[in-house]
């Protein structure tokens, strides 16, 4: 495996666990507690707290049923409230966990000239105010389904999320012609095993148990961020 | 030396009826009886150490060497000082405790506090080496110190920490020289080092120690190292001559106060000492416990036997302290090393034979990877010379080593990048050299080498470099004992089941009756061929 310098790279970066010590939960969570009504708010809030260990389980064994399962949670919320929310979150919640070493990788990686493109299960309202922060090129993320201005609770197709995420990253490395043999990747999870097997340089960030135990087996660098 | 070391014997030539030899061969010994005629170079006895260490420091402090004021009257009260330390890879294996450096310290600590000194920091000189772990620190300076200064006034220097390391300026060759920033704003910069063979120390241990890529890659690249004779003998190196030029701007531009410790050989305790002794000259004890000792690591799983070794530290003993100005310092130093491991050699063989052993100065408390099986056959053990290399040129080297496909992920996560991606592409450090600025500046193994223990990516290359002068050198390379076919291929090497089948394949290169020659360390010999 060779990589083609002609040919532009590019650092993919799973976002929650990896450069952000918060994930979707919290966001959610935000949003719960932030809903207008006071009824609607203890609801919510009430039933994230008691759906936490299914949430858990759920992440552990499948990403994609948790996400599923997980946006139902966004049913009724108004778009608009959820882009001034999503810059709320990203202010509140999620700037003051971005990993201190986040910013130094993604520094390094951009003065080599990779692209920087975050991949993440999040939704894009609240990965857009990070990735322009960070300075990224791109990102992909999970957009809620919206009906007559309101989410439905659904998420629209491809839903991002494990193998999607290597599924996405060939596409938009196609599209975009960048060389992938050249291109970095990092990730947490072992549900983004499928992301950081596309590219030729892999790296497995603050890993959980599959993904250390994998990345352990091939050799991939494992970084420790947190 | 006293009378009996005197009188030994290091070079001795095997006859009909001597003794088999043992090897080291990675985690194992190897023993083997080789052809008379052939000849055995050992390592002098150990030279009688200093038995108050204390004193002899005190001793260097007050009386530097040269014109220099003694470190006393340097000091004043509150300013800012800086002291450098060698890390990890001297001496090799890690010296029992209490190790020299901390000793050192203790006593320069005191007599800063004395001389109302507060501003003090202490900087493990890591350059591109890996980050030493708490408890290693903490076992090479002390539980005192570790504790009062750890982890805001000693610690590891980070050389990726581009707002704490400055350029100086450049030498008249051109050569950036980049140091740390605390020790260029300091009043005072003070070195202790441990100088363990003639390579350590001097002018290196600054212009190097205390330097990232942007010095380094000054001297560490192919050029610089095939103009070296010998990383041993500082007048014939390039490499030397360019961390002097680098050295002596910096000693322009700081207060520099070296001081530098010389060490005996006494690599194993007496209960293993037999080790570095002739085996014709082994006891009945001797044999039996080597016995049981090859039988009990034959038993064991290799992790297993790497800890073992790991554990083991050496009983080295402090045979020379000085201080004072860098280049009067090294030059006292350099005579106690060359006083230890020189041994004179009659000419230069057609084979040279070498067990490769478990530990180089890049894996301690870690694996020996292959490229570290190749520095150490073809970069240290092949430079273990004065005046010309023992093995002549076009010779054939032999060494025994298993050659294991196996990587410490932590340490070494760039050596598995280039043994699997760029080694199947070349082995020429030229071509090679094409990639270094890619590994050097790879995000991921800048940001291992800042928050893991990662050595930087960019070693593997020096690593690479360092065995240049003796892979041009020698003609062919044949392991014994490879585990595999694919880890020797991969280096440019050939492989022979046993000793005998490898002397007899260097027959097809050096006629029927070649000269061999085994060099018998650790403990390490420096072969001084006439």
């Amino acid at each position: 495996m060779e990589s083609d310098h002609s040919r532009p790279t590019a650092a993919f970066y799973d976002v929650d666990g990896t450069l952000i010590r918060t994930n979707v939960v919290h966001a959610y969570a935000y949003y719960a507690v932030n809903t207008p009504e006071i009824t609607r708010r203890l609801t919510k809030t009430a039933g994230l707290l008691a759906s936490l260990p299914f949430y858990w389980m759920a992440d552990k064994f499948d990403r994609r049923l948790f996400n599923e399962t997980f946006y139902k949670n966004y049913a009724g919320y108004s778009e608009d409230r959820l882009v001034l929310l999503g810059e709320e979150v990203f202010d509140k919640v999620i700037r003051p966990n971005i990993f201190e070493g986040a910013f130094s990788l993604v520094e390094r990686s951009k003065r080599q000239g990779h692209k920087q493109i975050l991949v993440t299960g999040a939704l894009d309202v609240v990965t857009k105010p990070l990735a322009d922060y960070l300075g990224c090129d791109d990102f992909v993320a999970n957009r809620l389904q919206m009906k007559d201005g309101v989410a439905t609770g659904l998420l629209e197709k491809p839903m991002i999320a494990g193998p999607t995420k290597a599924l996405w990253v060939r596409r938009y490395a196609k599209e975009h012609g960048y060389d992938l043999d050249g291109s970095f990747a990092y990730a947490d999870s072992g549900s983004d095993v499928p992301l950081l097997s596309v590219v030729g340089h892999p790296c497995a960030v603050n890993p959980d148990f599959k993904m250390r135990t994998t990345a352990r087996a091939y050799d991939w660098p494992v970084l420790e961020l947190a | 030396m006293s009378d009996a070391s005197k009188s030994f014997q290091p070079v001795r030539i095997l006859h009909e009826d001597s003794p088999a030899l043992y090897l080291h061969h990675g985690e194992d010994f190897v023993t083997h009886k080789f052809p008379a005629g052939t000849r055995v170079i050992y390592a002098n006895p150990p030279m009688k150490p200093i038995d108050n260490r204390g004193a002899a420091i005190r001793y260097a402090l007050n009386h530097p060497e040269g014109d220099a004021k003694p470190l006393f009257a340097r000091l004043r009260p509150g300013m800012k000082v800086t002291i450098a330390i060698d890390d990890i890879s001297v001496p090799l294996p890690p010296m029992k405790t209490p190790d020299i450096r901390q000793e050192i310290l203790e006593i320069i600590l005191q007599m800063l506090t004395d001389h109302g000194v507060e501003d003090v920091e202490m900087i493990i000189a890591l350059a591109l080496h890996r980050r030493m772990t708490d408890a290693e620190i903490r076992r090479m300076v002390g539980p005192d110190i570790f504790r009062e200064y750890h982890p805001d006034r000693l610690y590891n220097m980070d050389a990726e920490d581009e707002e704490n390391m400055v350029i100086l300026g450049e030498t008249d060759h051109g050569e950036e020289v980049q140091i740390v920033r605390r020790a260029a704003e300091s009043d005072l910069l003070i070195y202790v080092n441990v100088n363990y063979v003639p390579m350590n120390g001097g002018f290196k241990s600054i212009g190097t120690g205390l330097a990232g890529y942007q010095g380094i890659r000054h001297h560490h690249n192919p050029k610089t190292i095939l103009a070296s004779d010998s990383y041993m003998d500082p007048e014939k190196s390039a490499l030397y001559s360019s961390n002097e030029r680098m050295g002596r701007f910096i000693n322009d531009k700081l207060d520099v106060f070296h001081i530098e410790t010389a060490l005996n050989n006494k690599m194993y305790d007496d209960t293993l000492n037999f080790l570095a002794r002739p085996e014709e000259d082994w006891s009945g004890a001797d044999e039996l416990k080597f016995r049981s000792m090859k039988w009990t690591l034959d038993a064991l799983p290799r992790p297993a036997k790497r800890a073992l070794f790991h554990k083991v530290p050496a009983d080295y003993g402090l045979i020379g302290v000085f201080a004072g100005p860098t280049e009067a310092v090294h030059e006292k130093t350099l005579e106690k090393c060359w006083q230890q491991h020189a041994v004179e050699i009659d000419g230069q063989s057609d084979v040279v034979v070498y067990g490769i052993p478990f530990e180089s100065p890049y894996n301690v408390n870690s694996i020996m990877n292959p490229l570290l099986v190749r520095v150490m056959a073809l970069g240290y053990f092949f430079n273990m010379y004065r005046g010309k290399p023992l093995i002549k040129k076009g010779g054939t080297l032999i060494i025994t080593h298993p050659c294991y496909d196996d990587f410490d992920p932590e340490h070494h996560p760039s050596y598995i990048e280039f043994f699997n991606r760029l080694l199947p592409q070349t082995r020429c450090s030229k071509t090679l050299g094409k990639w270094e600025e890619e590994f050097a500046h790879n995000p991921n193994y800048v940001e291992l080498f800042r928050r893991g223990n990662a050595y930087h990516g960019v070693h593997p290359f020096y690593m690479w470099y360092w065995a240049e002068n003796g892979q041009h050198h020698v003609g062919r390379v044949i392991v014994v004992g490879a585990e595999n076919e694919h880890v020797p291929a991969r280096l440019g090497w050939e492989t022979a089941d046993s000793i005998d089948e490898a002397i007899e394949m260097s027959r097809d290169t050096h006629g029927p009756d070649p000269s061999i020659s085994v060099m018998h360390h650790p403990p390490f010999v420096i072969a001084d061929v006439k």
